[in-house]
């Protein structure tokens, strides 16, 4: 057992104080409650024993879960953490989402697959904290010590004479006792719950169709509100006539809104900050009349295009001079004396995020509070905003987080919810704000498009002495300073480029990593090619180099961890097995404190490839929830398969060339292939699993490409790019 | 017919009349027969979040390109936001909240079993989607499971557990 301080105290542990009283009498359980055994009497009482936790007379529990929920199943894994250490039988605990609190709660966000990392040890400490004061209630009342009493899945028992009480026994007792300033946390391998298969808590109202999501929530007498933004970007509002639109059935109001903010954050990108609102009754009538509106934009900045985007990036990785990242040795030097050069250059282009569920958010503004409800990421970066535009309070803003129809990264930026926040002020009434898909995706926070060159020199034993990556994108370049390859070659030179743009861009599913994975994992392979070796085991090369000599001593990675799941993907996928018809492609990848390799199956079905199978192999610590691990994983796969092959966003004129989904190709279950998904398993604190699985099958695709038709990718989207394959230089 | 529309913020005395074409629908909907006085060419996704509270049906397109908005009528599997309500006469609409009592239907078992769901929004258009193609083609094969299913998106990339899931219900149906 380990003893532990409890940290961040002032945040979970002391709700009672905060709320005022413990006892929570007359909760409507049942409107919230996930699925419980059905024999479970309706509670009398709750008693608030910290702020993820309440107990009730019944012995039934309420874990709430803190951070917002994109899918990323964190509604399911976050309580689970608390209720192995509060050691609690799950079936009798109920989950519910917190609101926006940050004084109970640290970080409510759904970014960077943080919340498990981030989390882990405040959860755990919530549910050790609470069985703690849960004992010592017991040990009051049985006049034991403490030590005398121990838990049994919601049971406590008293050692001495084998008496039991239920947690709910001693609930009131327990929440007015002092908060321990040491808990013990469990043994890892005294765990019940963490690393067992819990189905997602919402699962049965997501197949029942219960209203879950932000643009399924109802007020009684809200309005819907539709914008009309600029068709381009660049462009800002002339002049706008909404006579006809005005006139039409259920229409309240057509006004002008300006969004503009003088200081924005982070969080507040937007690049259309002149909007037409519609509001009215009914979505449909709404709709309607927002076509009925003739609006006149002029350009007031460049309005670009695609082919002026490629030619910036080529311009830049080529012609300007970047920031230079890290610096081993000297690359130039040791690509002149190099037996074998390789240069090779990849491309991707924007991408929208595309959440099934379009932007949306509720809003009821009055002078005296701002009551927002919806799918947002970020919802305290949202409140610190609607703050400072309506001059209110943080006690003035509440912020209610409903289930999120995909997030990706959109929902790190909180315009919608601005934008309903201050159409409700202008019309005095509450009102949802709904995007149309054209809104949604040609209003977006786009992944960047991005570039990048790299050359690599062998010596004549075929040893990679030499590795240069130049990278742009539009904008910010996609290169980490200290990630893969550099660590394993003693001569590297990593330079990333920005070119600018009026187009709004952000995080996109594992930014950065979402291109330059693919791009790196695509190259080793053609560097391996060169050296006339395996391109798994010249990876596990490198990897060996790194282990017991790396070069430079800040790389981000753990080369024996990157090795073990390279490893591990090669003996589930029978690597070395000559497999008839079947082309194989390898690549591995690190980010998000996770690592992940892959091998892709592509096999040809009346001429054209077909991705059969994906392996995977993922290292990412302590898996929590292994069904629901499992399927971020493919999902992850997925998505890196359907946007490196189907999806772009092109531009004409700085208008996004696609509106809707008969122009924006998403991957279908046509084209999805088979996934088997396998976890290293070891003692490590949970890190990332909502991105790392997405980058490397880009690449490990595009390496089973060529196996398969004898052409390299370069460029995606590989079904409509050119590929247009480059020399071997030297 | 056309009726005038009373406009709050100008007043009584100078409401405006607003040339419309409202009409009154008596639809079939997950078994009970609902009236709703809607213009014709409202889509029936919107009839049913906004005016008959049946918020399960999504809205992903607009265009019938994503399924999100899947229901059945008579049976058939039709894209609710690109079906004017005009079009409905007598069939029989079931949307997902009407398509078993307790949440058991096969495929929605089905569906729990094998956890699909991540962000769950498209789910409700897929069930709809894969249960009306059970009803014809009980015994499919994973790559017919695969066509039939190729209309619905699901952005989060559940494709194999949906198609896992379709096979456990055609066993048990």
């Amino acid at each position: 057992m380990k003893l532990n301080k409890a940290m961040n105290r002032r945040n979970f542990l002391k709700v009672s104080a905060a709320s005022g009283t413990g006892l929570v009498i007359g909760f409507n359980w049942l409107a919230g409650c996930t699925p419980t055994s059905p024999e479970m009497s309706i509670p009398k009482s709750w008693t608030d024993i910290n702020a993820f936790i309440k107990v009730a007379d019944n012995g039934l529990v309420t874990i709430f879960s803190p951070n917002p929920e994109i899918g990323q199943n964190v509604k399911t894994s976050m309580p689970m953490i608390v209720a192995e250490e509060l050691d609690v039988d799950w079936k009798k605990v109920i989950v519910e989402q917190a609101d926006l609190n940050t004084v109970k709660y640290n970080r409510q966000v759904a970014g960077g697959s943080q919340s498990i990392r981030a989390g882990w040890e405040g959860l755990r400490q919530a549910g050790a904290t609470a069985k703690q004061m849960l004992r010592q209630a017991a040990a009051n009342q049985w006049q034991v010590d403490v030590s005398d009493v121990s838990t049994e899945m919601g049971q406590l028992v008293n050692s001495k004479s084998g008496d039991k009480l239920g947690y709910g026994d001693v609930a009131v007792a327990a929440a007015s006792l002092p908060i321990p300033d040491e808990v013990e946390l469990k043994d890892l391998k005294d765990f019940k719950l963490i690393g067992t298969s819990v189905k997602n808590v919402d699962g049965e109202k997501i197949v029942t169709g219960k209203p879950l999501f932000g643009i399924d929530y109802k007020r009684e007498g809200q309005l819907i509100a539709m914008l009309i933004h600029a068709p381009a970007f660049g462009m800002k509002l002339k002049s706008y006539d909404a006579e006809a639109a005005k006139a039409m059935p259920g229409i309240q109001d057509v006004f002008k809104l300006d969004t503009s903010l003088e200081e924005p954050q982070w969080s507040d990108v937007n690049a259309f900050n002149d909007l037409i609102v519609i509001v009215g009754e009914t979505t449909w009538q709404v709709m309607k009349a927002k076509k009925a509106v003739n609006a006149e934009w002029v350009a007031d900045t460049p309005l670009e295009n695609s082919e002026d985007h490629f030619a910036k990036l080529v311009d830049g990785v080529e012609r300007q001079k970047g920031r230079v990242l890290r610096e081993d040795g000297n690359a130039d030097a040791a690509l002149r004396s190099a037996s074998k050069v390789i240069e090779k250059t990849y491309t991707a282009p924007f991408l929208a995020h595309n959440t099934m569920e379009p932007m949306n958010f509720f809003a009821h503004v009055t002078p005296e509070k701002a009551e927002l409800v919806g799918p947002i990421q970020t919802p305290e970066s949202l409140r610190g905003t609607v703050m400072k535009v309506l001059g209110m309070t943080e006690d003035q803003v509440t912020i209610e987080m409903t289930r999120m129809g995909g997030g990706f990264g959109r929902r790190l930026y909180g315009n919608f919810g601005l934008e309903a926040a201050l159409i409700s002020k202008a019309v005095g009434k509450p009102v949802k704000l709904v995007y149309t898909r054209e809104d949604d995706m040609t209003q977006g926070t786009y992944r960047p498009a991005y570039r990048v060159k790299y050359t690599a020199g062998l010596d004549e034993n075929n040893n990679l002495i030499a590795f240069k990556a130049k990278a742009a994108g539009i904008p910010g370049s996609p290169l980490f300073a200290n990630r893969f390859p550099a660590g394993t070659v003693d001569n590297y030179h990593g330079e990333g480029v920005n070119v600018a743009t009026n187009i709004s861009t952000g995080a996109w599913r594992a930014p950065r990593s979402n291109f330059i994975a693919g791009a790196e994992q695509a190259f080793i392979d053609e560097v391996a090619e060169a050296a006339g070796k395996d391109p798994l085991d010249f990876r596990l090369e490198l990897f060996d180099r790194a282990i017991n000599n790396p070069v430079g001593d800040n790389n981000d990675y753990d080369a024996a961890r990157y090795a073990g799941v390279l490893k591990l993907v090669k003996e589930k996928a029978n690597w070395t097995q000559d497999m008839s018809g079947v082309s194989r492609g390898v690549a591995a990848y690190y980010c998000h404190n996770s690592y992940v390799a892959q091998v892709v199956d592509v096999v040809m079905k009346n001429n054209e490839p077909v991705v059969q199978k994906v392996w995977c192999a993922v290292d990412c610590g302590i898996v929590v929830n292994k069904e629901g691990a499992i399927n971020q994983v493919e999902g992850g796969i997925v998505d890196g398969i359907g946007h490196a092959m189907y999806s772009q966003l092109t531009f004409k004129d700085g208008k996004p060339e696609q509106e809707n989904f008969h122009q924006y190709d998403l991957i279908r279950h046509m084209q999805a292939p088979e996934i088997e998904v396998f976890f290293v398993e070891n003692d490590i604190h949970p890190t990332g699993l909502g991105e790392p699985s997405l980058p490397p099958v880009m690449g490990a695709l595009a390496n089973a490409l060529y196996k398969a038709t004898g052409t390299r990718y370069y460029n995606q989207p590989f079904t409509k790019a050119k590929q247009a394959d480059e020399i071997l230089v030297g | 017919m056309i009726q005038g529309h009373f406009d709050e913020k100008k007043g009584l005395n100078s409401t405006r009349l607003k040339l419309t074409t409202m009409a009154i629908f008596n639809i079939k909907v997950n078994g009970k027969t609902r009236e709703v006085d809607v213009e014709p060419d409202t889509p029936v996704l919107w009839v049913l979040r906004d005016h008959l509270d049946l918020p399960g049906t999504k809205f992903g397109c607009g265009i019938a390109q994503c399924g999100a908005c899947t229901v059945h009528a008579d049976g058939n599997a039709i894209r609710s936001c690109s079906t004017p309500i005009s079009a409905v006469g007598d069939m029989e609409i079931t949307s997902i909240e009407g398509l078993s009592e307790n949440g058991d239907h096969p495929v929605q078992q089905a569906w729990i079993e094998h956890d699909v769901p991540q962000c769950g929004y498209c789910q409700a258009g897929q069930i709809m989607n894969a249960a009306a193609f059970l009803d014809k083609n009980p015994n499919p094969s994973k790559e017919e499971i695969a066509s039939a299913m190729s209309g619905n998106i699901c952005r989060c990339g559940t494709y194999t557990r949906i198609n896992a899931a379709i096979q456990t219900a055609a066993k048990k149906s």
